[in-house]
């Protein structure tokens, strides 16, 4: 792992193809070469270097352009496979069974299979997570290895090259001309007029221009990682939530992933649309296709818990009232409350009657609030209700009682206790819908008068601080990609050689041709000798002085 | 010769450095499954208030020093129902070793409670969350559910699922003051 040391003095790390310095070839390949490869200025790429560790091995496997690519692509390859079917997210079911049933049932064998080789949750698998990490450092280590090398050598360069190195270059000319001096003086008043920065060292002109474009691809990289991280922020609890619950009106309810703050329903109100103020075209619509919605809104307030106080308590303080509408949601605090779903009609207050069965005859009625019931309703001639038992989802009979299988009003049963003054102990009725149960002949019965219903409205909570690190992200790649696009890294040397020739040559990463049409320019001006283009020599041609008889 | 080793140390060291925390970061990445904090054993019980049926209010704060056995449920739930008569046997004994029971309701209506208190005969404390907070705060998902808290105030169990009244025993032992 030695140096290499030029015949100028320059010591030149391992792997070096072209002297960091004067520009001579010192690899055979390079030595051997008509035009050497400029990539990366002829510098070691460190992965290149050394051999020897573990850590070695590991960086060298990543800083290889092959592995990235591969690594590219087989992200890509995995990530188009989980488009296929739907993933876990989409699908509605909660236990392993019901995944499997799922996608055994929509999509066959098929389907069984992507089940179980965990495709269908695949972006939050481990393996998966593996390969993007793998990408993140394949981007890392490749462009640490290339642009520190490539930044020494360019800052390196010397005004003087070997005439070696010239003469591998893909434009060079050379030739004598009249008047070297003025030749040279004349160039280097033109270049700069093109913009160029010029360099002199007795004889030697180096001219460089927009060298900042070689590091678009690394300013380009830059974003993406700040991409990834902006993504890995995400998992990390604070940074981002998407949280849905389901709020009825009347309900007062804790922010799901918003802790701190408490939202209360007022009102949901579906509106569609009407003929009378549709016109004429939308009418006819609207009879072709029933009912269309017009807009879907959450009347809601927004309370906050006082300063110091504890979760749970009642100390609230109210923010504001707000109504939230589809794409209009309601801002706080960095989240965002969107309207996302509504069920409409649910059981929210029942009306009874206390009835005397043989006469028929009223004692008067009662409300049954569903939400928040009471254990006596007094019906103000001295007979009272009492409330035994409720079960807001009733579902049969268990072990001897009635049994709700949920906390929600779909199946009220109540028992109630009738206390009327011809019976002061109390009767015992059982009431569910379209049912009544006595455990003995009573006088008396509560009979059903009427119902109110009341809506929900699905809401969902979001909040992303990652957004702007993404978009931070996003800028810096685009910058990166303008960047290398759209300039390119010019250099013109010219240089009178020890037995008095004058050498010129040119290198540009990109667009040759434009860079031809600058030397053109700057010949009209300097005495310098012609140029070929040694990849495409034909094509110059016409364009230089004393020539023309090759073109005809 | 002896800087020639020293760069090549230094080059070791950086490249390691460098790829240990891109590892760490990818096993983080792996790892961290739960975007909002989900209490585990060990952690501290984050404080609340709330009141009981009678209007008392209960900070868990109050009972530092002393075991608390933090039971979620709703009247609905069939395990939840039959653990409790064994709560209730063990309840008075505990309390006077300085471990409580505090039960804390979903959020279902407060007559409804009520209703299932009087039916079953409990006398334990039974805090009301109608709002749900605390519910989202120890982000409870199958019922019931259940916390050990030390007298340190660190969640030393978490129990999800039913228990019978050996359990219940073993577990308020276990936190019990020394």
């Amino acid at each position: 792992m030695s140096k290499i040391k030029c015949q100028c003095g320059h010591e030149n790390p391992y792997g070096t193809e072209l002297c960091e310095k004067c520009g001579r070839p010192l690899s055979e390949k390079a030595k051997k070469s008509d035009i050497v490869d400029m990539r990366y200025e002829g510098s070691s790429r460190r992965s290149q270097t050394y051999k020897s560790s573990i850590v070695d091995k590991i960086w060298n496997f990543f800083s290889s352009v092959k592995i990235g690519v591969s690594i590219i692509a087989a992200v890509l390859i995995a990530s188009a496979i989980g488009t296929i079917f739907p993933q876990k997210f989409y699908v509605p079911a909660t236990t392993p069974e019901g995944y499997l049933e799922y996608y055994e049932r929509l999509y066959g064998t098929v389907g069984k299979l992507y089940y179980e080789l965990g495709l269908y949750d695949m972006y939050n698998s481990w393996w998966f997570k593996v390969l993007v990490g793998m990408l993140a450092t394949s981007i890392i280590i490749a462009s640490i290895d290339r642009v520190v090398p490539l930044y020494k050598s360019l800052k390196k360069q010397r005004t003087r090259r070997h005439p070696s190195f010239m003469k591998r270059q893909r434009i060079f000319g050379e030739g004598d001309v009249q008047n070297t001096e003025e030749s040279l003086v004349k160039a280097e008043e033109k270049l700069k007029a093109m913009r160029y920065n010029v360099k002199t060292e007795n004889g030697a002109i180096l001219a460089e221009k927009h060298r900042f474009s070689r590091w678009g691809p690394y300013i380009n990289h830059v974003g993406l990682i700040i991409f990834i991280s902006g993504i890995l922020l995400r998992g990390i609890p604070g940074f981002y939530v998407d949280e849905a619950m389901w709020l009825r009106e009347g309900e007062t309810r804790n922010i799901v992933g918003a802790p701190g703050y408490v939202l209360e329903n007022k009102k949901f109100t579906l509106e569609n649309y009407t003929k009378e103020e549709a016109e004429e075209v939308f009418g006819e619509a609207l009879d072709k296709n029933g009912t269309i919605a017009k807009s879907y809104t959450t009347d809601v307030t927004l309370y906050k818990q006082e300063e110091g106080a504890l979760p749970g308590s009642e100390s609230l303080k109210k923010v504001e009232d707000y109504s939230i509408n589809v794409n209009k949601p309601l801002k706080f605090d960095g989240y965002n409350v969107f309207q996302m779903d509504y069920k409409l009609d649910e059981l929210k207050n029942m009306t009874f009657h206390l009835v005397n069965k043989s006469s028929e005859e009223s004692l008067g009625e009662f409300t049954v609030n569903l939400s928040d019931p009471e254990k006596e309703y007094d019906l103000g001639n001295g007979s009272t209700v009492n409330m035994l038992g409720f079960y807001p989802d009733y579902d049969g009979i268990k072990d001897g009682e009635p049994y709700s299988k949920s906390p929600v009003p779909n199946n009220p049963a109540f028992i109630f206790q009738m206390n009327t003054p011809d019976k002061p102990k109390g009767e015992k009725s059982f009431v569910a819908i379209r049912q009544t149960l006595e455990v003995e002949e009573n006088d008396y019965a509560i009979k059903f008068a009427a119902a109110e219903t009341r809506n929900i409205s699905g809401l969902t909570i979001r909040k992303d601080k990652t957004l702007y690190i993404l978009l931070l992200g996003g800028l810096v790649f685009m910058i990166g990609v303008i960047q290398g696009m759209y300039w390119q890294h010019r250099r013109v040397w010219i240089q009178e050689d020890t037995e008095g020739h004058l050498l010129i040559a040119a290198h540009t990463n990109k667009n040759w041709f434009s860079l031809r049409k600058e030397l053109d320019t700057l010949r009209e001006t300097a005495d310098l000798p012609a140029y070929i283009d040694r990849q495409d020599p034909e094509l110059d041609k016409p364009e230089q002085e004393g020539d023309e008889e090759i073109w005809t | 010769m002896a800087q020639k080793k020293n760069k090549k140390t230094i080059r070791l060291i950086s490249r390691a450095a460098l790829l240990l925390i891109l590892a760490a970061i990818l096993i983080y990445a792996i790892t961290s499954k739960d975007k909002v904090k989900v209490l585990a054993e060990g952690d501290t019980a984050p404080d609340f208030e709330l009141v009981d049926l009678e209007g008392n209010e209960h900070r868990l704060s109050d009972y530092k020093g002393q075991g608390v056995f933090l039971n979620f449920w709703g009247t609905w739930c069939p395990p939840c129902k039959k653990e409790m008569p064994h709560m209730e046997d063990l309840y008075k004994d505990f309390e006077a070793k300085g471990v409580h029971i505090l039960t804390v309701n979903v959020g279902e209506p407060k007559v409804k409670i009520e209703l299932f208190r009087d039916d079953m005969d409990l006398s334990f404390p039974m805090l009301w969350d109608k709002n749900k907070t605390v519910m989202d705060l120890y982000n409870i998902k199958p019922l019931p559910t259940t916390f050990l808290i030390n007298p340190e105030g660190k969640i030393t169990k978490v129990i999800k699922q039913g228990m019978t009244e050996q359990q219940i025993y073993e577990y308020l032992e276990s936190i019990q003051p020394k």
